[in-house]
């Protein structure tokens, strides 16, 4: 059998033998205790050549109903945008992706800048003075938030919103249990926090408050009045989950007095691929720039006084400060968080407002259309480009019908919500054309009955 | 090239030009403003760049014409797994059916994309010799705190909440004491001994009934392979302990032994590492967890199943840690580590590991001739050399790496493990050939030649790159994080 990315030739093997001494490469292995080696051969199936392989996985890849085929309305945290073409030309150039974290800044300054401009971009959105190079995904960047809250106030209690990804607080709760944290949830008052409720659960040992906005539901919370809330709570940190898009737009959390920032840029560039690998961001200020977990990029010059870039306050890291760092994230999302800085870049600051308007705007249209189609809308706040109806019956059932006229339909909140049977979370973005708009109330109006 | 200040893409910028093609508003155009009111209206735009599209292509294609993969040459990168990037995995991730997917699709209509998970869990889980897969954690550090918090699940389960230590080699790489904090466990070190392995008469002192788990890489992190392992797990094990297998090194042994039979409880796998990620330049990777029959309760929910015909989800593990990640993991590199599974099989990957240490032990012995090798036994995948000769001279090691920059490498990495002065750690991996190892080798020792007889053109090195050493100093006392329009 041939390997193609195997180059070793016999005469080389022979060569290299020799230089080491040695017999057989068998002998390389003799360390192996012989009663943990593995004499078998791996149960695995046979080695596949190219073209049978690529069709044997196209015929896998056809299985899946995807969104380039069918009309999506599913957002939920992952979103069906546009991507522009030169997202793909760019990280498909391998010194980006055949590379590793930039450890070599002078054969790395490719890299490091296209991390600086995305820390830009990111602080730029958010209004926070500073952004790391990425986190894994919008949920566990939004948990290692809550346990620098919790590491720098030394408090133990976590108020979080109902209102944020359910998934995400699922992470909260997992990496709550190391550092040991009370997790508090606040329930929802007309699909938003419940500020009231809010305000009575905040005491002296709430690390922090955390929200997203918008909502999980669409919704834009009270931002102003968690704000006020937590003018006489100094000590307590705000959290805030946002999907970058809607900053295109709306007032950007740091105007609101937020301690850090995190979300997804999936957004902008990334496919949603089942899910993953997305890219999660994490913002915050400037007091709490010596404490960010991840890696950072500052800006430098080199012995001759030109700029450049290099790896940065790197004693925050695990590789430097070990089982004392403040987290234990080594990777980033560099490649994603490239394919985020040039969809960016791409859209622009003028286009990206406008491509913020476009989904509020035909998410408005979609709910107009909804209602005359018999459907009730659930919450009537200010809100993104996602809302919830209530329908007569489970979201599931008629989720499987609208499948079927080659319609994903909208997210299924009884799954997370207990109680809101028939409620679903209808997301509609810059891509969903009027006419297919038209035709998802008409199919809803016709299965809904 | 000269060396000068790449503009950044801000200014690059300029008021007018564009580079977007949006969907039209096809719909009746409503009043934002008058909804949403004063307060959640954004008064000043984000300062995004604007930019033709031919610029953002020339912009992107210099800087990654100032960068260094793989794909340009050699990076022998200790404990990376710097091996080729398969381009069929690049396709294949692409492809609609995979890469427009949505996670909270109707499981019937994603039966393909669970089909792969679940048989790349099946493959991973006979490499391995695990009983049980999950691929919901995104990167190594996250495999090891999944694990970790499995482990402590474990404990906890049976009562035995007074396991709050792990043990970690002092060879170890930072992750390892890292996630044993994250975990809320205290990390202790056990020392190595003069062959660079574990000491055991070390480990049976700080083994205790404290124990919670010893995390252990192997082979180690100085390419060499703990063959005491079976006493370890015994030392471990009868004081209540659970075994933790870093997959940082399984690039080493695909074939010849699994950490299954070895006695490991959990492992996590460094699939953008070991099976061909690629590496992006930093991430995304992949970090699936294996555990035992014992920790299989414990493992992340949803957990991938077969029932009949179908792939479900399953939900319903009351004993799970949880979600780790939202979804299912990284599904896109999953998928790149598949295809490569699929493309080597058993046969491949076993030869794989046969040449990547024997590339390793080839280089090894070529280069001891002039730098240091504390441990000299045959190495793994990797070994570690160290520059104290080198040094005696007034040439450190971060100087010899910075030569080989001149010389178009990727040096190897650099002062880790900390157990060795100097340290030089290099994995050529074996997608590398001969002309290039032993290019490379022959670079390595004309620079220790330099180092002898002209120090400073190591010393002041690199003299080739289109920046020089950066003034790091600096850029960590005064840090600059971000772009200022006025600040220069």
């Amino acid at each position: 059998m041939e390997f193609r990315y195997l180059p070793m030739t016999d005469g080389d093997k022979q060569e290299m033998l020799n230089t080491i001494g040695i017999d057989s490469t068998e002998e390389l292995f003799s360390d192996i205790p012989e009663n943990v080696r593995f004499n078998n051969e791996l149960n695995l199936k046979k080695p596949a050549n190219e073209y049978k392989l690529k069709k044997e996985l196209a015929d896998m890849a056809a299985k899946n109903a995807n969104l380039k085929q069918n009309r999506s309305f599913l957002g939920a945290g992952v979103y069906d945008h546009f991507i522009p073409s030169v997202v793909d030309h760019v990280i498909s150039r391998s010194e980006f992706y055949t590379a590793y974290t930039p450890y070599q800044p002078e054969i790395s300054q490719g890299e490091l800048q296209a991390i600086f401009e995305f820390q830009t971009m990111i602080s730029e959105l958010t209004g926070m003075p500073v952004a790391n190079s990425s986190m894994y995904d919008g949920g566990t960047s939004l948990a290692e938030a809550v346990n620098l809250s919790a590491a720098q106030t030394k408090r133990k209690k976590i108020l979080v919103s109902k209102a944020v990804h359910p998934q995400s607080r699922a992470v909260i709760e997992t990496y709550a249990k190391g550092p040991g944290l009370e997790i508090v949830e606040i329930d929802l008052q007309d699909g938003k926090t419940d500020v009231n409720q809010l305000s009575d659960a905040i005491d002296d040992e709430t690390a922090s408050i955390v929200v997203q906005y918008p909502n999980f539901l669409g919704q834009l919370e009270p931002m102003e009045e968690i704000q006020t809330l937590l003018e006489s709570k100094k000590k307590t940190m705000f959290i805030v989950s946002s999907n970058p898009l809607a900053l295109g737009y709306l007032t950007p959390p740091a105007a609101f007095g937020a301690d850090i920032v995190v979300g997804d840029t999936q957004v902008f560039g990334i496919p949603a691929q089942f899910g993953g690998p997305h890219c999660g961001y994490f913002a915050t200020t400037k007091k709490l720039m010596r404490k960010v977990p991840g890696r950072l990029v500052g800006q430098t010059t080199d012995e001759d006084g030109v700029r450049g870039f290099v790896l940065t306050l790197q004693a925050r890291e695990q590789h430097i400060r070990r089982d004392k760092a403040t987290s234990n994230i080594c990777s980033n999302q560099a490649l994603n968080a490239l394919a985020s800085s040039v969809a960016m870049s791409s859209i622009g600051k003028h286009g990206l407002r406008k491509m913020a308007a476009i989904n509020m705007k035909k998410a408005r249209y979609a709910k107009q259309v909804l209602q005359q189609a018999g459907v009730t809308v659930a919450y009537e706040g200010a809100f993104f480009n996602e809302f919830v109806v209530k329908l007569n019956k489970p979201a599931a059932s008629i989720n499987d019908r609208l499948l079927e006229k080659g319609f994903i339909g909208g997210y299924d909140l009884e799954k997370d919500y207990p109680g809101l049977t028939g409620y679903m979370l209808v997301a509609v973005t810059e891509i969903r054309t009027k006419e297919e708009i038209d035709q998802f109330a008409k199919e809803l109006r016709d299965i809904n009955g | 090239m000269a060396n000068q200040d790449f503009p950044l893409i801000f200014e690059r910028s300029k008021l007018g030009r564009t580079s977007y093609s949006l969907p039209e508003l096809d719909v009746p155009d409503v009043d934002l403003n008058a909804e949403l009111g004063n307060k959640y209206i954004r008064t000043e735009a984000p300062e995004l760049p604007e930019v033709s599209e031919l610029d953002i292509m020339r912009h992107y294609t210099g800087l990654s014409n100032r960068n260094y993969g793989v794909d340009s040459g050699f990076y022998p990168l200790g404990s990376c797994t710097m091996k080729y990037n398969p381009k069929i995995n690049e396709d294949v991730a692409r492809m609609d059916g995979f890469s427009h997917i949505h996670p909270d699709q109707p499981e019937k209509s994603v039966q393909g994309a669970m089909e792969m998970m679940y048989d790349l869990q099946s493959a991973l889980r006979e490499i391995t010799g695990m009983h049980e897969v999950s691929l919901q954690s995104a990167a190594g550090a996250h495999g090891e705190w999944t694990a970790l918090m499995m482990i402590r699940a474990f404990h906890e389960a049976n009562g035995d909440t007074e396991r709050t230590k792990v043990i970690v080699p002092d060879s170890a790489h930072g992750t390892n004491p890292a996630s044993a904090t994250v975990a809320g466990f205290e990390a202790v070190t056990v020392k190595s001994n003069e062959k660079g392995l574990v000491d055991l008469e070390d480990l049976k002192r700080v083994v205790g009934e404290d124990t919670a788990a010893l995390m252990l890489t192997n082979p180690n992190t100085l390419g060499l392979f703990e063959t005491e392992i079976v006493e370890m797990a015994k030392i471990v094990h009868d004081a209540g302990g659970k075994l933790y297998y870093d997959g940082a090194n399984l690039n080493a042994i695909m074939g010849y032994a699994r950490p299954g039979d070895m006695g490991f409880d959990a492992v996590h796998l460094n699939l953008h590492k070991t099976f061909t990620g690629p590496h992006g330049g930093g991430g995304p990777g992949s970090g699936p967890v294996g555990v035992s029959a014992e920790l299989q309760p414990f493992l992340p929910q949803p957990l991938l199943i077969k029932k009949e015909d179908q792939f479900v989800f399953d939900y319903d593990r009351p004993q799970s840690i949880g979600r780790v990640k939202p979804y299912y993991g990284n599904f896109g590199i999953n998928l790149r580590a598949y295809t490569y599974i699929r493309t080597m099989g058993a046969e491949g990957l076993k030869k794989a590991s046969e040449y990547a240490v024997l590339n390793a032990n080839y280089m090894m012995r070529k280069l001891e001739k002039e730098y240091d090798l504390p441990f000299k036994q045959h190495c793994k995948h990797e070994f570690v050399l160290s520059g104290k000769h080198q040094k005696k001279l007034g040439v450190r090691t971060l100087d010899i790496a910075k030569r080989l920059l001149d010389y178009g490498y990727h040096p190897p990495t650099i002062y880790f493990p900390l157990n060795v002065e100097e340290a030089l750690m290099v994995e050529p991996t074996e997608t590398e050939s001969k002309e290039t190892l032993d290019g490379f080798i022959d670079t390595m020792l004309t620079i220790a030649d330099e180092a002898r007889n002209e120090p400073e053109l190591v010393q002041d090195a690199p003299h080739q790159t289109i920046v020089k050493r950066m003034d790091e100093t600096t850029a960590a006392r005064k840090p600059i994080l971000r772009y200022e329009a006025n600040s220069e």
